[in-house]
């Protein structure tokens, strides 16, 4: 299990993964209104510089965003990369699966029965290890 | 005309669910279960649904759009570990055209506090199934954020 490796991720994926925190979002659509300084995309956000620096690194990594340094001053662009209709295709699917997963987490709360209250919680104690750790991004 | 194309995808979701893998095991193991989550639309009702839940057997499921396109689903099961993993095969047609092949891989893994799901997808997408899918049912949820912000750059 924990050599199970992961295929190069297609640009969609990546793409995905930088969509899913709401600040990259956030980031994303301000960009989306035109260019803008690394300070001037901080602005609206409660963090530190250095943590808006890390989410835009994991934005240009999936290639939705392009920086430029230009001076002493970093602009940021959204890449207006078109998918493919391949691209369209495979997200269309995937996220009718993640539709099909949502209401099927809500199908099993809902018939969570007496004979299976709760599964116990996890206690660091009585699972040492198991949890990998992911990285913040 | 029909444009010919065939396109491999795979990709990858996982889910963590707090019940027990029995538990999520079954909500794939009968009609009554699948009924409740695995229609591609919530608001669609079947037209058809049968499914023989064992090595070998077959599932078929019809929905659709009341009065539109008829989604048609046939699957074959490969392999079924209970409580552990369930390989099946299937293709999807809109109406006569065939758009797609896949397997699906799902395994399901015991954590203390509930089951991890991992399903895999390794398609084949036939035909440049896009061109027909959003025109019609409205289906094209995913990807909101991104789609509607690169429309948004394409325009400016």
């Amino acid at each position: 299990m924990l050599n199970y490796q992961v295929a190069t991720p297609a640009p969609l994926d990546l793409a995905f993964q930088a969509l899913a925190d709401p600040t990259r979002r956030v980031m994303v659509e301000r960009l989306s209104q035109g260019p803008a300084s690394v300070s001037e995309l901080a602005r609206p956000l409660d963090m530190t510089l250095s943590a808006v620096v890390q989410h835009l690194a994991v934005l240009e990594a999936s290639g939705l965003v392009r920086s430029q340094k230009i001076g002493r001053v970093r602009t940021c662009r959204i890449e207006p990369q078109t998918f493919t209709a391949a691209e369209r295709w495979l997200s269309e699917r995937r996220a009718s699966w993640e539709r099909r997963f949502d209401r099927l987490g809500a199908f099993l709360a809902e018939t969570a029965s007496e004979l299976e209250p709760n599964v116990q919680p996890a206690t660091p104690s009585a699972t040492p290890g198991v949890r990998r750790q992911r990285k913040k991004t | 005309m029909i444009e010919r194309s065939a396109i491999p995808a795979t990709f990858t979701i996982e889910r963590h669910y707090p019940a027990k893998p029995a538990r999520v095991f079954a909500a794939w193991a009968s009609v009554e279960a699948k009924a409740r989550w695995a229609y591609c639309d919530e608001s669609w009702k079947p037209q058809l649904h049968e499914l023989d839940f064992r090595v070998g057997g077959r599932e078929r499921a019809i929905t659709g759009p009341a009065g539109g396109t008829r989604h048609i689903f046939e699957a074959v099961y490969w392999d079924i570990v209970p409580d552990e993993r369930i390989i099946f095969s299937y293709d999807m047609h809109l109406d006569a055209r065939r758009i797609s092949v896949s397997l699906s891989t799902i395994e399901f893994f015991a954590e203390a506090d509930g089951t991890r799901m991992r399903f895999t997808e390794q398609g084949v997408f036939l035909d440049g199934y896009d061109d027909i899918a959003g025109r019609e049912e409205g289906t094209r949820i995913g990807l909101d954020n991104l789609e509607r912000v690169l429309r948004h750059a394409e325009a400016a």
